[in-house]
């Protein structure tokens, strides 16, 4: 009957939605709470002795307008309660309309002393002001969307008191702050068109960037800058030509870019550059400045930085997309997120639409096939299709292996033949770059293959399909990576006749960092703008190419993985690799703007951007750690060249320095014993190790009981639902009892 | 705007009286809030629980999701779901979100179930 339907519509949970009083009073009790810190109010503030879930809302059927005023003046006088920050970060946070958040600042304003003459609703410098204070947070977040350019931001004039007009310019420094960004607009434009999921590879690569910063930083400041400043006496360089930015060599090879150029002594010694040093009438130098272990700690610094950094980007993406309870499936919770609105085009959003309408179906058919169970021979047979490409695949990996590894041998035994020979220059140089170009043409080919077999395989789960895709991918680039690491560091077939097998690996790595980017830039024409050219004249079909996400993902993570290996043995890659994505991000663009079309797959963007760091920082960084840890502790220096010449590892260079430290001044004798004790025992480790453990079983065993208690919950919910469809009908029967 | 939700925004921010769904300036500021990405994950499902209740009841009953539903697959013949694809859709979302089994998603509910997609603040999203 409709008078109880009238009385349904006003339940609280389905009023507090719309109602500015029921919004004010939930807030009313979440300021109390904040203030008090318990989660119950004590018995004497409650107006209303009804069941614990109605004592904080308030009926919309009573017609009294006051009691909106009322809980408004509670309300306010909580918010005086509090602390600024804690009163401007509720009152952002409250779902009211700006002319209610405008009222309730006033009254906080007026509550709390004198009202000052600016506040006048006439002034519309004050008004402006306001309304952004209201609206956007002062937080200083970082990275802040474009700036509300607020039209009516007149001139302000200088009498109004220091803390508004001090807010002031920081809100309009704020809203410069996106023109100072860079790519704002590029990346606007990316998202508009082809949404979340290609946005996130253009975020990740600026991501790369900003960790390459870093070591750049510290390397140019400490290592390059000064070695320039002191130049080595050495032979004269060899003239420039064009070849040296491909194959790294020539002009390059006794430059600040390789290993080889750097000293070994304290660069500002005057005595240094004398032959007999001993014999020496001038004085040490005030400030001496160590090159070896400036290029060691350097290296060693910019490391720690940079794992720092990602390991807390890592335990920041995680902990955005894990969610404890999720037992059930998320199919809610993707419908609801479903739609982007940041697409504004017209076709993208069309676009948008069909690609929504095949995920829910490809989801529902994904659910219905999984309800229905296979019979025994299906499911045998699918098993064995999944064995057969998973050993194709493994036996793709270990045939290019075995090939990179005869190709490298055999390029070794020809370099030598032409060295013997005396052939010219050029062929010298050519041969070097033909292992590199053989990788990288097997990196970029591989993943077609894995594509189609893929194909072949027909696996039920599209998400499924891109792990496995990804998985393939990444386990061959690892491990021709590998074989190459064991290669350079082992120094029996590559580098073995130089006498500076340093510089002669960091010219190998320059050579491999070249070749990749332009069999990237050849992929990108090829598998974009000649493909799409081939879909639409010969085969006449309207479809572009698709921007396939996951192979350019990891091709960037190989292209990082190359730069931490060789940040040792060449000091300036990171700037390399920074012009790199540079021009690697306008040449992505252009091509996706001309040439593709948005993804087909169902994709979730910030799950999968937590992959990509995990790669980035699992295989990734942790291999490049592992060598350069292994390159320092373990493998002999070369004798004529570099900052460690002579001696017998890297390591010493640092524990010899502890120990001049000890003999000149007994005082800091804890570093010395620092020093032996915590890094060379292995104590240290096996305590941090159980630390570790300690706290990860807490952890889980937190996250346990949050499970139970969520489950324990949710029945208690499903009970009082229970109750409340019972009372609804108790009323129902009332009513019309009533009527008749 | 191409925005299928676009109805939805201009009613749910409109505070004029004559309920032609006008927007003044300040409703304006509040869309833009609203949907800037410095809005806590709280402000953002209050309004997105508002713009996806097509008949303002104050829940999101089955009528409401196929509507939504159907504004997110588009307005073409060949892209809309089947009836029973519809009603299993809708069925198994009620399954997961509705805890008090009354089939229909109040507030709480719906900002229940966002909450546990990570994506949902990052598509709703405007950027200037």
């Amino acid at each position: 009957s409709s008078a109880s339907l009238r009385i349904l519509a006003s339940m609280p949970s389905r009023t507090i939605g719309r109602s500015r009083g029921a919004i004010i009073s939930q807030y009313y009790n979440r300021t109390a709470r904040l203030r008090r810190r318990s989660s119950r109010p004590p018995l004497q503030h409650l107006c209303r002795t009804a069941r614990p879930s109605l004592r904080q809302y308030d009926l919309e059927t009573d017609p009294a307008r006051a009691t909106l005023e009322d809980k408004r003046s509670l309300l306010v006088k909580e918010l005086l309660s509090l602390s600024p920050g804690q009163r401007s970060h509720m009152l952002l946070t409250v779902p009211l309309s700006l002319a209610e958040k405008r009222a309730l600042r006033q009254e906080l304003s007026g509550q709390r002393g004198p009202p000052r003459q600016h506040r006048a609703p006439s002034s519309p410098c004050g008004w402006s002001k306001d309304n952004i204070a209201l609206v956007r947070p002062g937080r200083g977040s970082a990275r802040q969307p474009g700036g509300l350019r607020c039209r009516l931001r007149p001139r302000c004039s200088p009498h109004v008191p220091s803390p508004q007009s001090c807010r002031g310019l920081w809100y309009r420094l704020l809203s410069l702050l996106p023109a100072a960004q860079p790519w704002h607009y590029a990346l606007k434009q990316i998202g508009g068109r082809f949404g979340s999921s290609v946005l996130s590879y253009f975020l990740f690569l600026k991501t790369l960037l900003m960790f390459n910063i870093v070591p750049l930083l510290i390397l140019l400041v400490f290592v390059v800058a000064l070695q320039a400043a002191y130049p080595p006496a050495s032979a004269s360089p060899r003239p420039f030509t064009g070849l040296e930015l491909l194959t790294g060599a020539g002009y390059f090879t006794h430059s600040l870019l390789y290993y080889g150029y750097y000293s070994n002594a304290t660069l500002n010694d005057p005595c240094a550059s004398s032959p007999n040093s001993s014999a020496c009438p001038l004085a040490a130098p005030p400030l001496p400045y160590n090159m070896p272990l400036a290029y060691v700690f350097s290296v060693g610094v910019s490391f720690l930085i940079t794992c720092v950094l990602l390991v807390y980007s890592m335990s920041r993406s995680f902990g955005e997309s894990y969610r404890v309870g999720s037992s059930t499936g998320d199919l809610a919770a993707r419908v609801f997120s479903a739609w982007d609105f940041k697409v504004i085009q017209r076709r993208s959003v069309k676009l948008q639409s069909e690609n929504i309408c095949t995920q829910l179906k490809e989801l529902l058919a994904e659910q219905r096939s999984r309800s229905r169970s296979l019979s025994l021979c299906q499911r045998l047979g699918h098993c064995a299709v999944l064995l057969l490409a998973w050993a194709l695949a493994l036996g793709t990996v270990l045939g290019c292996v075995l090939a990179v590894r005869y190709l490298s041998e055999h390029m070794h035994a020809v370099q030598q033949g032409h060295r013997a020979r005396g052939s010219g220059q050029r062929w010298q140089e050519a041969v070097p770059l033909v292992l590199p170009l053989v990788v990288s043409l097997l990196n970029a080919l591989m993943p077609h293959l894995y594509n189609l077999l893929a194909l072949w395989e027909r696996q039920d789960s599209p998400v499924a399909r891109l792990y496995v895709a990804i998985c393939r991918n990444l386990l061959l680039k690892m491990v021709v990576l590998g074989l190459l690491c064991y290669q350079w560091l082992s120094r029996r077939v590559v580098c073995s006749a130089e006498e500076c097998w340093e510089t002669c690996v960091g010219q190998d790595l320059y050579r491999f960092m070249v070749m990749d980017f332009i069999f990237t830039l050849l992929d990108t024409f090829f598998g974009e703008l000649v493909w799409r050219l081939i879909l639409e004249k010969r085969l006449k079909r309207k479809q572009r190419p698709e921007f396939d996400i996951a192979r350019n993902v990891l091709q960037l993570i190989y292209g990082q993985t190359l730069t931490w290996l060789g940040v040792l043995f060449a000091p300036l890659l990171p700037a390399v690799q920074m012009l790199k994505l540079l021009l690697l991000f306008y040449i992505k663009k252009t091509s996706l703007m001309q040439n593709c079309r948005s993804p087909s797959k169902p994709w979730q963007a910030s799950h999968m951007s937590t992959v990509f760091v995990t790669l980035l920082c699992f295989p990734s960084f942790l291999g490049a750690a592992v060598f350069l840890s292994y390159t320092i502790w373990s493998v002999r220096p070369s004798d004529t060249c570099g900052p460690f010449r002579g001696l017998e590892t890297i390591y010493k260079s640092g524990k010899t320095w502890v120990q001049v430290l000890e003999r000149s001044n007994p005082n800091i004798g804890w570093l010395a014993w620092a020093h032996q004790h915590l890094l060379q025992d292995t104590f240290l480790l096996f305590l941090v190790s159980g630390v570790l453990l300690a706290v990860t079983y807490f952890n889980v065993q937190v996250v346990r009981g949050q499970r139970r208690i969520i489950r324990l919950l949710k029945e208690q919910i499903a009970n009082e639902g229970e109750d409340k469809i019972f009372l609804i009908q108790k009323l129902h029967a009332v009513y019309e009892q009533r009527e008749r | 705007q191409a925005n299928p939700f676009q109805h939805r925004i201009c009613r749910v921010f409109s505070t004029s009286d004559d309920g032609d769904d006008s927007m003044s300036f300040e409703d304006f500021l509040d869309m833009l809030s609203v949907f800037s990405e410095s809005a806590t994950s709280d402000i953002k499902s209050h309004y997105a629980f508002r713009i996806f209740d097509f008949d303002d009841d104050g829940t999101l009953d089955r009528k409401d999701l196929e509507k939504l539903v159907n504004c997110l697959t588009g307005q073409g013949e060949e892209s809309r779901l089947s009836n029973a694809e519809m009603e299993q859709l809708i069925q198994n979302i009620l399954e997961e979100s509705d805890i008090d089994k009354d089939g229909a998603i109040n507030l709480s509910e719906f900002q229940h179930v966002v909450s546990r997609s990570p994506d949902f603040t990052s598509s709703f999203k405007i950027v200037l």
